[in-house]
C-alpha cells in the first residue's frame, strides 16, 4: 500500500472555540510536512485528527498505511526496562526483531535495561521516537520530537527521518523548534481571531 | 491473538508486580475479620452470616483497584497508541477484564478459604461460597473494568467509583450470598447477571475511553 495523508477543509473546535479551519494539504509517499507556528495554534490537535483520534468538525481526512504515532506520553511501561517496554509494542506491530536495530538508531543500546523510569526527559522522548522506528509504520506523526532532545539526538532524529521517506514512508511533524527536513510541505497555522 | 494476549499478560504483570493483588487480598482478609469483632465470639451466628460476610468483603474488595485499571492507561497514552493501530477499545476492555479478574478472581476465591475458617463456616457453606465467587467474580471484574473507565480522569476518582460501582453491584451480592443457601436458582441468576455485565461492559467502557480522548 502506498502511504498517503490528505487533509480537505479541515477545521477544528476544542471547547467551543474555533482553532483553525479550512485546512487543506495533501502528502503522498516520501513527502514530508512541518506544522508550524505559535503555541496553542492547534499543532497537537492536527496531529491527533491526523491520527484519528479526534474528529475533525468541518471537512474529511483519508490517509493510507500504518501511523506511528508520538506525542507528549511516551506510552512505555515506567516499570519495566527500556527494552522490554519497547518490545510490548513490537509484539503489538508483530515487528519484534526490530527492537535492538530501533534502540541503536537513537543510541539508546547502553540503556536498553535500564527501567523506563530512570530515563531522563531527553532518554525517554529517544525511546519514544525508537518505539516509532520499530513500528515500521508508513506514516509518521509527530507532535514536538524535537522536545527535549540535545543537538546530536535532533541529529539522529533528522536522519531516521530521511530513512524512512526514502522507503516511501511520510513523515508530518509538528515542532516548534528547529529540524532540518528538506523539501518539507509547511503548514502554516495561523492563530484565529 | 496475538494482541489480546500482549495486552493480558501485561495487565496481569502489573497487577502482581504492582502489589496490587496482595492488597486486595489483605483488604478482603481484614474486612472479614472485622465481623467478628463487631458481632462477638458467637460461632453459630458467624457460621451463619459468615457466607454473607465473604460476599460483602469481596466486593468491597473488589473496588480498591479501580482506580488503577484505566487511568494509567489513559494518561500514558497507550490507549491512544492501541486506537491508532486500529485495536478496538472493546477489544482492549475485554483483555482487562480478563487480566483483571486473573489478578483478582483466583487470589480471592484462595483467601475467601482462609476467611471460612476464620468465621467457622462449614465445609458445605464453603464449597457454596466459592462456587458463587466463582461464578459471581467474572461479573465484578467487568463492572470494574466499566466504572474505571467511566471515572478514569475524574478527581477523587476512587470515592466516584464507589459510588459508581456499588449500587450495580448489588445484584451480585443478592444472588450470590442467596446461593450459599438458595440453591441452584440463585446460582443461575448470579450466572445470569455476570454474563449481562461480561456483555455490555467492554462497551461500557470502551465508549467511556472514547469520550475522554477527545
Amino acid at each position: 500500500m502506498t502511504a498517503a495523508l490528505t487533509f480537505d477543509g479541515v477545521g477544528c473546535t476544542r471547547g467551543g472555540r474555533v482553532v483553525f479551519a479550512g485546512l487543506s494539504f495533501a502528502l503522498s509517499a516520501g513527502d514530508a510536512g512541518i506544522v508550524a507556528g505559535p503555541n496553542g495554534v492547534g499543532k497537537s490537535s492536527l496531529v491527533r485528527i491526523a491520527a484519528g483520534l479526534l474528529a475533525p468538525v468541518a471537512g474529511s481526512v483519508r490517509s493510507a498505511g500504518a501511523i506511528a504515532l508520538l506525542t507528549e506520553a511516551s506510552a512505555l511501561d515506567a516499570d519495566v526496562s527500556l527494552r522490554r517496554a519497547l518490545a510490548f509494542w513490537a509484539k503489538i506491530d508483530d515487528r519484534a526483531d526490530m527492537v535492538d536495530e530501533a534502540l541503536a538508531a537513537f543510541d539508546l543500546s547502553a540503556l536498553a535495561f535500564i527501567p523506563v523510569r530512570l530515563l531522563s526527559t531527553g532518554q525517554r522522548r529517544r525511546a519514544g521516537l525508537a518505539r516509532i522506528v520499530a513500528s515500521g509504520a508508513d506514516l509518521w506523526l509527530l507532535d514536538e520530537p524535537g522536545n527535549g532532545l540535545d543537538a546530536s539526538a535532533v541529529a539522529m532524529l533528522e536522519a531516521a527521518i530521511i530513512v524512512h521517506r526514502a522507503r516511501g514512508g511520510i513523515a508530518l511533524v509538528a515542532t516548534h523548534t528547529p529540524i532540518a527536513i528538506h523539501n518539507a510541505h509547511r503548514i502554516d497555522l495561523v492563530r484565529s481571531a | 491473538m496475538r494482541i489480546a494476549y500482549a495486552l493480558v499478560s501485561r495487565d496481569v504483570r502489573r497487577a502482581w508486580s504492582g502489589g496490587g493483588v496482595t492488597l486486595v487480598v489483605a483488604f478482603f482478609l481484614l474486612a472479614t475479620i472485622l465481623f467478628p469483632f463487631a458481632i462477638g465470639p458467637d460461632a453459630l451466628l458467624l457460621a451463619r452470616v459468615g457466607g454473607g460476610v465473604i460476599w460483602a468483603a469481596a466486593l468491597l474488595a473488589a473496588l480498591l483497584p479501580v482506580e488503577r485499571l484505566v487511568a494509567p492507561d489513559a494518561e500514558a497514552g497507550l490507549l491512544d497508541q492501541l486506537v491508532v493501530r486500529g485495536v478496538g477499545l472493546p477489544g482492549v476492555a475485554a483483555a482487562k477484564i480478563v487480566a483483571h479478574w486473573i489478578g483478582f478472581g483466583p487470589p480471592l476465591m484462595l483467601a475467601a478459604v482462609a476467611a471460612g475458617g476464620l468465621l467457622g463456616l462449614s465445609g458445605e457453606t464453603l464449597v457454596a461460597v466459592e462456587l458463587g465467587l466463582l461464578i459471581g467474580t467474572p461479573g465484578l471484574a467487568a463492572l470494574a473494568v466499566a466504572t474505571s473507565a467511566l471515572v478514569a480522569g475524574v478527581r477523587g476518582a476512587g470515592a466516584v467509583a464507589g459510588l459508581v460501582m456499588l449500587p450495580l453491584a448489588v445484584p451480585l451480592l443478592i444472588f450470590g450470598a442467596g446461593s450459599i443457601a438458595g440453591g441452584a436458582g440463585a446460582i443461575k441468576l448470579l450466572a445470569a447477571i455476570t454474563l449481562v455485565l461480561l456483555a455490555g461492559a467492554p462497551f461500557v467502557a470502551a465508549a467511556a475511553m472514547r469520550a475522554a480522548m477527545d
